[in-house]
């Protein structure tokens, strides 16, 4: 209940926040626009010049504006009408409407009152009030996540969205305080609590009996130069006593039209004249740069919100919700996780109150935004680290290896790093012991030996504890019981079989989309939004360990699709083979942006085998831009497991599959997927010339393979499949 | 649009002794002049010019009372002349009705109505409608200068 106390008027002040600031970033081009657009008044023209130029044409004249952009308006009354006019100063002509610009007036009530009335105008206050609170808080986190108000301008780290978040609230938090505090006076000042209204001059007659002067003959008008004019009233021909009236930035007088005394005068006072500074501020009116600067400030609002709104999401699934967690200035232990998934930030959760239960004060964070100046006070670090496919780094760590080799000088307290993986593969641990590696090439200064822990081993965890309450002094010895993950519930709606016959009975398993509430939808959570080759997580029935599989199928397509070959004797694909439409299991969704193609108009080759085409049919079956792909797939044999073996045709009728090539290895000609990559050689040197992009999917001996192969099939070092992949144009998922 | 019934310190302070009050209406047609919302000061001076009282103000912002300069010059801005007596500014093409109960002296005793009007961005326009509060003018339209199109007085 709370939380949708907090969620929606939360999404609310984010739509407000975003109406001011786009609508404010769109008046800030038209005081520039309007001072482009109007002639502006000779430096030696005067106010007497300006009223008699006008007055040649316009003998009815009765009120001439100038405004700060340089504009000259005039209002008359001739033959019965009234009229007006943009003037040009230099020769009384009309050169314009006076009407305001195109939308001018639109975008103006909705940005100050929302096109409303008085409430719309204390909802965009309160939105003004908003801003600033937001801008404040944010000037703190910026100062905190860089370590300090020195360090303001330091780079910022972390992944993108954090990075973009840091530097564009850097670069716009100025003119968004400026602009919502000035925002804010002008409302205050519209409802009359700010004590600015301009001070009138103390009314007076003129003498009746005499007839006008000459602009000209008039002290105060021959004296005042035309820049400096604001208004100019000029006496009603019904009322033989009315006056002249000028009003300057330096303040308002009556003038007797007769005798050009000045009758009497009054100056603005200290509010008023803040009033129209700060008016100028925040409008531009007469600041015109500085109005689009703080313009282009108020655009990285609607960024700013969106990357804001996506930490809070990767705050929230990952976990990071430690209690307890102390400011990293004050941290005397620092531990660090590299990870996309849970279960590392659960291990972490778990060390961090272990830790804190044994008195000490321990800040947990992301790897990503490392930073050693932050943590001024800290005497141990630890890093727990996951490791993905070959060795990889968590997408959400990358590069974070190389800084901690370049760190110079490295900190000093003494580092221990905890490897998460699975040891059957070759590299297990691989990404942990790289950044040991990268420490040591810094020289920083080993805690322990490196720990592992496989497969989430609850044993392993507890034993690395021990060793390092051993190297901390403390009595250490944590039981990490797994969470298990929030999971929804998904019913089959139909499934496809194959295999068989050869061994390899394998199902498509098409669920309906779990139901979602709006909540879930807007923020993308769950299986609100998903792609192909995102992950789902399985948790089978008598246990809490979830299986990942590939998605073959993403949300737009309006279901949930993954390709499950039976083990024998595995629990969960046992599991999940036996279901019949109707029945239902529980499942999670783990985002893999890292397996995916690059949003290009170039050639996508797609190799599989077996289960491992699930994710690439994916692809295909979302490709309705027509990228040529081209897929390689390995079975067994065609009449039992070619998969998806229905759909190929139509997809290739419809232009979503550009080529198919089949490797059977127990019927015909024997082949597996890398023997027809040898056979094509010369068509995917010419796509790799071309700028094709590689995705693999299927068993590791598999991907090994397909890689030797390619390595081989590659004339020259730029098409290696190691280059492509420090492009990103070789990417797997390999289980 | 707007109807209201009040017996103005006004009047009473004209003809103390009389007490013959009469509803009177007065329906304004606003021009279509492409601003915003227009403020509008009704009020009355005598045969000199002198001002003796306020009738309307439509516009609940004091702090722009100063562009209806007429008005402003007479009163000085004092807003306890308009208590009770203000609604809102007056849209451009719009129509505003007003319903007052006045005394029958106001009428051809050489009293004259002011509306001073004044919109966002614009010229002020003091005295853009001037009526004498006459027999004669009752049921005429006047026709204002600039941002009123007409002003009717109706018993």
């Amino acid at each position: 209940m709370l939380r949708l106390l907090h969620r929606w008027p939360g999404l609310l002040a984010m739509a407000l926040v975003l109406l001011l600031s786009v609508t404010g970033a769109i008046l800030s081009l038209y005081p520039m626009a309007e001072r482009l657009n109007v002639p502006q008044v000779e430096s030696t023209l005067t106010v007497a010049d300006l009223a008699k130029r006008v007055q040649n044409a316009h003998p009815g004249v009765e009120q001439i504006r100038r405004a700060p952009s340089g504009r000259v308006v005039a209002w008359w009354f001739e033959n019965g009408t009234p009229g007006a006019a943009v003037i040009d100063p230099a020769t009384g002509a009309e050169i314009g409407s006076p009407d305001p610009a195109f939308g001018l007036r639109f975008f103006t009530d909705l940005h100050r009152k929302l096109l409303m009335g008085d409430g719309g105008r204390i909802t965009a206050a309160m939105g003004a009030g908003l801003m600033l609170l937001l801008s404040a808080s944010g000037t703190v986190l910026v100062a905190r996540r860089m370590g300090g108000w020195n360090r303001w301008f330091a780079r910022a780290r972390g992944p993108l969205s954090t990075r973009l978040h840091t530097e564009l609230a850097r670069f716009a938090i100025g003119g968004l305080i400026l602009s919502s505090l000035t925002g804010l006076w002008m409302t205050a000042s519209v409802f009359s609590l700010i004590p600015d209204t301009s001070v009138e001059p103390a009314p007076a007659f003129a003498s009746a009996s005499q007839t006008p002067l000459a602009f000209d003959q008039i002290p105060l008008f021959a004296e005042t130069p035309a820049s400096a004019l604001k208004e100019l009233s000029f006496p009603s021909p019904d009322l033989p006593s009315d006056t002249l009236k000028l009003t300057t930035e330096g303040g308002a007088a009556l003038i007797d039209p007769g005798t050009g005394q000045m009758l009497s005068f009054a100056t603005p006072g200290v509010m008023e004249r803040v009033s129209e500074i700060i008016l100028m501020l925040h409008t531009g009116q007469g600041a015109e740069t500085l109005g689009l600067i703080l313009g282009l400030m108020s655009l990285s609002v609607p960024v700013l919100g969106w990357t804001g709104f996506q930490q809070w999401r990767a705050a929230r699934r990952y976990g990071a919700r430690i209690k307890a967690n102390v400011k990293p200035t004050l941290a005397q232990i620092v531990v660090l996780v590299a990870s996309e998934g849970g279960s590392t930030w659960g291990f972490a959760r778990t060390l961090h109150n272990g830790l804190t239960k044994a008195g000490q004060k321990v800040h947990t964070g992301a790897l990503s935004t490392f930073d050693p100046n932050r943590f001024p006070h800290a005497e141990r670090f630890v890093i727990l680290a996951a490791t993905y496919g070959e060795g990889e780094a968590p997408t959400a760590a990358r590069g974070v290896a190389e800084r901690i080799a370049k760190l110079r000088p490295a900190p000093t307290a003494p580092l221990a790093i905890l490897g998460f993986g699975d040891r059957s593969f070759p590299q297990f641990c691989g990404y942990a012991e790289s950044l040991a590696q990268a420490a040591r090439a810094a020289g920083w200064t080993e805690l322990m030996p490196m720990g592992t822990v496989d497969r989430q081993s609850a044993q392993d965890f507890t034993r690395w504890s021990r060793d390092l309450g051993a190297a901390l002094g403390l009595p250490l010895d944590l039981t990490h019981l797994p969470e298990r993950p929030r999971t929804e519930t998904l019913t089959l709606i139909s499934r496809r079989d194959y295999g068989a016959e050869v061994q390899a009975p394998t199902a498509i398993l098409r669920f309906a989309l779990p139901r979602k509430s709006l909540w879930a939808r807007v923020s993308g959570q769950g299986f609100a939004r998903f792609d192909a080759g995102d992950l789902i997580g399985i948790l089978p029935r008598g246990s809490d360990v979830p299986r990942f599989y590939s998605l073959a199928s993403s949300s737009r397509d309006g279901f949930v699709e993954i390709c499950v070959r039976r083990h024998p004797g595995g629990l969960c694909s046992g599991q999940l083979t036996e279901l019949q439409p109707g029945d239902t299991v529980a499942g999670f969704l783990r985002p893999n942006p890292g397996f995916r193609p690059q949003t290009s108009r170039k050639p996508v080759i797609l190799i599989g085998a077996g289960t491992g085409v699930g994710p690439l049919a994916g692809f295909i079956r979302a490709n309705r831009r027509r990228r040529p792909l081209h897929l390689y797939f390995g079975i067994r044999s065609p009449e039992s497991d070619l998969l998806y073996g229905e759909d190929f045709a139509a997809w290739q009728k419809a232009g979503h599959l550009a080529g198919l090539t089949t490797a059977s290895s127990r019927s015909g000609a024997r082949h597996y997927v890398q023997d027809a990559l040898r056979a094509d050689a010369e068509k995917l040197r010419a796509m790799l010339a071309a700028g094709a992009q590689i995705m693999v999917c299927g068993g590791r001996d598999m991907a090994a393979a397909v890689r030797a192969t390619l390595d081989d099939i590659a004339e020259t070092a730029a098409q290696s499949p190691a280059t492509l992949k420090a492009e990103g144009r070789y990417l797997e998922d390999v289980y | 649009m707007k109807s209201l019934s009040t017996t103005l310190a006004l009047s009473t302070a004209l003809v103390p002794a009389l007490a013959a009050a009469t509803p009177v209406t007065f329906t304004t047609q606003m021009n279509s002049y492409g601003g915003d919302g227009a403020y509008l000061a009704y009020y009355v001076t005598d045969a000199s010019g002198a001002y003796m009282g306020s009738l309307w103000m439509a516009g609940g912002k004091a702090k722009y009372y100063q562009h209806l300069s007429g008005w402003y010059a007479a009163t000085g801005g004092n807003t306890a002349q308009v208590d009770g007596i203000t609604g809102a500014s007056v849209g451009a093409g719009r129509n505003l009705s007003i319903t007052l109960d006045l005394q029958d002296a106001l009428f051809d005793n050489g009293y004259v109505l002011h509306v001073d009007s004044s919109v966002e961005d614009m010229a002020d326009q003091p005295n853009d409608v001037v009526i004498p509060l006459t027999s004669a003018t009752l049921g005429q339209p006047v026709s204002g200068k600039r941002y009123v199109q007409s002003v009717t007085i109706s018993k």
